[in-house]
């Protein structure tokens, strides 16, 4: 669809107030994971369990949102997530109304203030958005009265994915204390990463990142993790592959972005493949059973080889199918309550 | 003849080594006199300063007016009222005006329209490079003979090391100097915050110090190369600071200012101000975060920073205390972090913000007004004779121009207030101390609380 | 603020045992037999009270019944208390379509999550018959709705709550009166 607005601020709408992320106690936005505690996680592993089965059902449609509105905003192309939220909210019995694509005012480049007023007048219960600069979110948080879920913005966070590979681990191992996690790839621009850091190291994960030194921030390689009171103290940091792997419960696979080549972060591709990509090789260095995940898309063949990708260890189909039922599982918990007052 | 009396508060004139309760009596617009018990003359104004500090007033060699060409974030009228607000009887305007100040008659205009319009005296400072581009020098020489008191493309480095070169050789001929932002844009490229901690947890692209630092190591070679005047515009890095300071001991001909923000606060202000309270380093993010006004141009640095910035400043390394005043419209900064424009408006926060250096103990009060008078006006004595040599004191013959303050008053910062049309700061909400009362320009009362 | 009341224990282990044993025998009575009869547990106390009764039932007849879990949350009429509440996996390992379905909850209060239930059944299947089994009934319904199978009726205050606790999830089994918290 597409919205027009040529209007300024409209009064009683907008609200410059310093509403957090809680509103009397509940959970009113999902901006990141660093702000949740571990209950809150369990919590929602748990319930995306529960939803996981709604969508096993014949009628994969249950009441609970009837008469909620949830809008999509989608500044960035992501078939998938964006997908995964509307058949989530769908089916739920929510409207979801989808602000993408050709002619929408997303194209046209109207500022996001103005859009996001015109979805506010729209009484939007919960807005769902994607763009690319870091922030975005919290922009809408701070002047909407909707709920905001925070569906991947420039190269803070993804925080529903980080929850769905978080469920995904929880599903195979039944615990994610103590498993060591290597995370490997472009650390320095990953929201998924960034995300995935503070949910793991919440839920007691023994976290290792494992990149190219280009690819890693400054402030994770000067000694600043050694600091107690870091939030990712005891976090390691390795430029070496097969020093990371070793022991690992986990891999996490991050999508290498084409242009970093160009931008001067790595030699090549092909030298990128060669000493980082994830191979069945590799993957024996890993502990025995070790699961390999992706956020996707991936690059075949850069980040991760083909046969690991499919491979028996690969759970990044299942990462996919997840997706859905955790998104159900937030809707639900934000969109089933009473409508916040701006 | 027009008197005024500003009575009993504490007189502090660093020029002259002056700190004492004493009268300041103004006739003419001039200041004639200091004493005690002076009973005011028939017909004069008293300003009662019991309990105040009454300073030279203060001047600023940074800040953006925008007119001409961008009236909706400020004018010369409102800039210049907020100026007054802030304490500074005389502020020198950047030239990345609309059209820019590279020719004689955008000056001419900025001249006239200040003298019609402004509520503080308005120098002006030319371009280095035709429309700041930083290919072809301005004419320097017909801005020289416009009054402009240095040369600055400021917002924007002089990127090309042999154009710097020429200017510095050029702008010595007119014994102006050339005021560069330093910042090497291969490094910076399009990072909005300082590389570290904040940077990584806002996923912000980052700007490393060593954009700052290379080019003010840069600047400072060809000052020496060429026996140029440069002045460092807001200094902001441990390593800029170290460069300038190691410049000055070599005897080079090299000035820097600071601006309050830099000097106060750090890249976590970049996390907003959550239920009017700074949130803690490692805190969870709030909606508040992303403060589009904490965004500007150096970007605000870390703790290790100020900290050397404020020892400098306190050894007088940094001369000069400078807003870099920089109004935008709500729209440049209602959207996201990346689209927000550069700047904070500064003027009417600069006292309030710098005077918490000196109740922190980290410099004396005499040192701080020196280098918001004193300071900045030898850097214009040696610019221009067209300004009085006398400018920056309260020695007799002076022109009247007095700030009055409060060093202890607390007020809490509110925006809407603001006499500029640039609502863009990131102390909203922030309490501070020490308020200015009162400013006097050339005699005449521009500004009392 | 009143004195917190001591709580009034409403049924023992043994008592429970027999309520139990008397509800199987009522189902089979009522259905004749165990044919076509299925079980469904309310999350989260129903669930291992359907079980039993299912091996009780077990017990008395050749033919063991199937029993499924559900779970009600994504039905109920308070959005804002459900979207705060734990929600568990519901379970339907069979066709109800045609069976003779009892719905098994801990306690039969307003009678609204019994109407969300039979919302959440249909998306199932459609049943024969729906009947419901209780362990106690407290009263003070709110929807038209009224119990096949009871353990005990207990008549309570609104302020009261029936703290009902099962071996399997609560570690002893008893039925407890207690005021409510705050109440």
């Amino acid at each position: 669809m597409s919205v027009e607005t040529g209007g300024g601020p409209a009064d009683g709408v907008v609200s410059e107030g310093s509403a957090g992320v809680r509103a009397a106690g509940r959970r009113r936005h999902v901006l990141d994971l660093d702000d949740f505690t571990r209950d809150e996680i369990a919590a929602v592993i748990d319930k995306t369990r529960a939803m996981k089965e709604v969508l096993h059902r014949d009628i994969k449609k249950a009441p609970a949102l009837r008469g909620k509105t949830i809008v999509t905003m989608f500044y960035e192309p992501s078939t998938r997530t964006r997908v995964s939220f509307e058949q989530a909210g769908k089916v739920l019995s929510a409207d979801v109304i989808n602000v993408t694509g050709g002619g929408s005012s997303v194209e046209k480049g109207e500022s996001l203030y103005n859009t996001a007023l015109t979805i506010q007048a729209m009484s939007a219960d919960v807005i769902v958005i994607r763009h690319p600069h870091s922030g975005a979110p919290h922009f809408l948080a701070s002047r909407l009265g909707s709920s905001i879920i925070n569906a991947g913005d420039g190269s803070h966070a993804h925080p529903t994915q980080a929850l769905l590979d978080l469920f995904t681990i929880h599903s195979h191992t039944g615990s994610i204390e103590g498993l060591r996690v290597v995370i490997v790839g472009d650390l320095l621009h990953s929201r998924v990463a960034r995300s995935n850091m503070w949910g793991l190291v919440r839920m007691g994960a023994r976290v290792a990142l494992c990149a190219p030194p280009t690819l890693i921030p400054s402030d994770f390689r000067d000694g600043s993790l050694r600091r107690p009171c870091h939030p990712f103290a005891g976090v390691e940091v390795e430029t070496s592959i097969e020093r990371a792997l070793e022991g690992a419960d986990v891999v996490m696979a991050l999508r290498l972005q084409l242009e970093r080549q160009r931008a001067g972060h790595i030699p090549s591709l092909r030298e990128y493949s060669r000493t980082y990509g994830i191979s069945g090789s590799r993957l024996k260095l890993a502990r025995p059973g070790a699961l390999v995940m992706h956020p996707g898309p991936m690059n075949e063949g850069v980040e991760i080889e083909p046969d690991v990708a499919h491979g028996a260890r690969s759970v990044i189909e299942e990462q996919v199918t997840n997706g859905v039922a955790l998104r159900m599982a937030l809707l639900h918990s934000l969109a089933a309550q009473d409508r916040f007052e701006a | 003849m027009r008197k005024l009396l500003i009575k009993g508060g504490r007189v502090i004139d660093p020029g002259r080594g002056v700190d004492r309760v004493a009268d300041v009596l103004v006739t003419d617009g001039v200041v004639r006199g200091l004493g005690s018990g002076i009973d005011p003359p028939e017909g004069s104004a008293v300003i009662d300063a019991a309990g105040m500090v009454v300073c030279p007033g203060f001047i600023d060699l940074h800040c953006h007016l925008r007119e001409p060409g961008f009236e909706y974030k400020e004018t010369i009228s409102t800039g210049t009222l907020a100026a007054a607000r802030g304490g500074f009887t005389t502020v020198c305007a950047m030239p990345n005006t609309s059209p820019a100040m590279d020719t004689r008659a955008t000056v001419d205009f900025v001249t006239r329209t200040a003298k019609e319009q402004g509520s503080v005296r308005v120098l002006s400072i030319g371009c280095v490079t035709r429309g700041s581009m930083g290919k072809e020098l301005a004419e320097m020489g017909e801005l020289a003979e416009a009054g402009v008191i240095g040369f600055s493309d400021d917002g924007l480095p002089v990127s090309d090391s042999n154009l710097m070169r020429q200017a510095l050789t050029y702008a010595s001929a007119h014994g102006l100097p050339i005021i560069d932002h330093c910042e090497a844009t291969g490094l910076s490229r399009d990072g909005v915050v300082s590389e570290g901690w904040v940077a990584n947890h806002t996923g912000l692209r980052s700007v490393p110090r060593s954009a700052e630092d290379v080019m003010a190591a840069r600047d400072i070679s060809l000052a020496e190369l060429t026996g140029g005047r440069l002045h460092i515009a807001h200094v902001s890095t441990a390593g800029a600071v170290r460069a300038v300071r190691d410049a000055k001991a070599r005897g080079l001909n090299v000035t820097c200012e600071a601006t309050p923000h830099h000097l106060t606060l750090t890249d976590r202000a970049v996390l907003g101000r959550h239920g009017g309270a700074a949130p803690g380093e490692f805190d969870p993010l709030t909606p508040a975060a992303y403060d589009t006004n904490s965004k500007v141009n150096p970007p605000l640095r870390g703790a290790e920073d100020v900290d050397e910035l404020v020892r400098a400043l306190a050894e007088g390394v940094v001369d000069v205390i400078a807003t870099d005043h920089a109004p935008h419209g709500a729209v440049d900064k209602l959207c996201t972090f990346d689209e927000a424009a550069f700047g904070i408006s500064g003027l009417e926060t600069a006292l309030g913000s710098v005077t918490s250096l000196v109740h922190a103990g980290k410099i004396g009060l005499s040192s701080l007004i020196e280098r918001l008078t004193v300071g900045p006006a030898r850097f214009l004595i040696d610019s221009s004779a067209a300004v009085d040599h006398r400018i920056g004191t309260l020695q007799d013959g002076a022109p009247a121009d007095v700030t009055v303050f409060d060093p202890g008053a607390e007020w809490v910062v509110d925006p809407s207030e603001f006499a500029s049309k640039g609502k863009n700061t990131p102390l909203d909400g922030a309490t501070l101390r020490g308020r200015v009362t009162a400013t006097v320009v050339g005699g005449e009362v521009r500004y009392a609380l | 603020m009143s004195a917190p009341q001591r709580p009034t224990r409403v049924l023992d282990r043994d008592e429970m045992r027999r309520a139990l044993t008397r509800i199987a025998h009522e189902v089979l009575e009522r259905n004749g037999g165990s044919e076509g009869v299925v079980l469904v547990g309310l999350q989260t106390r129903g669930v291992p009270l359907a079980a039993r009764i299912a091996a009780l039932i077990g017990q008395f007849e050749a033919r063991a019944v199937p029993v499924g879990a559900l779970d009600a949350t994504l039905y109920r009429d308070d959005g804002f208390r459900a979207a705060a509440s734990p929600m568990r996996p519901t379970e339907m390992p069979f066709d109800i379509g045609g069976q003779r379905v009892v719905l098994v909850d801990d306690v039969l209060f307003t009678g609204r999550t019994i109407r969300a239930a039979m919302d959440a059944l249909n998306d199932f299947g459609r049943p024969s018959h729906i009947q419901l089994a209780v362990l106690v009934d407290r009263g003070h319904r709110e929807l038209p709705i009224r119990p096949d199978f009871v353990g005990k009726n207990v008549p309570t205050s609104p302020d009261e709550e029936v703290d009902v606790r099962v071996a399997e999830i609560d570690g002893s089994d008893q039925v407890l009166l207690v005021a409510r918290k705050g109440g």
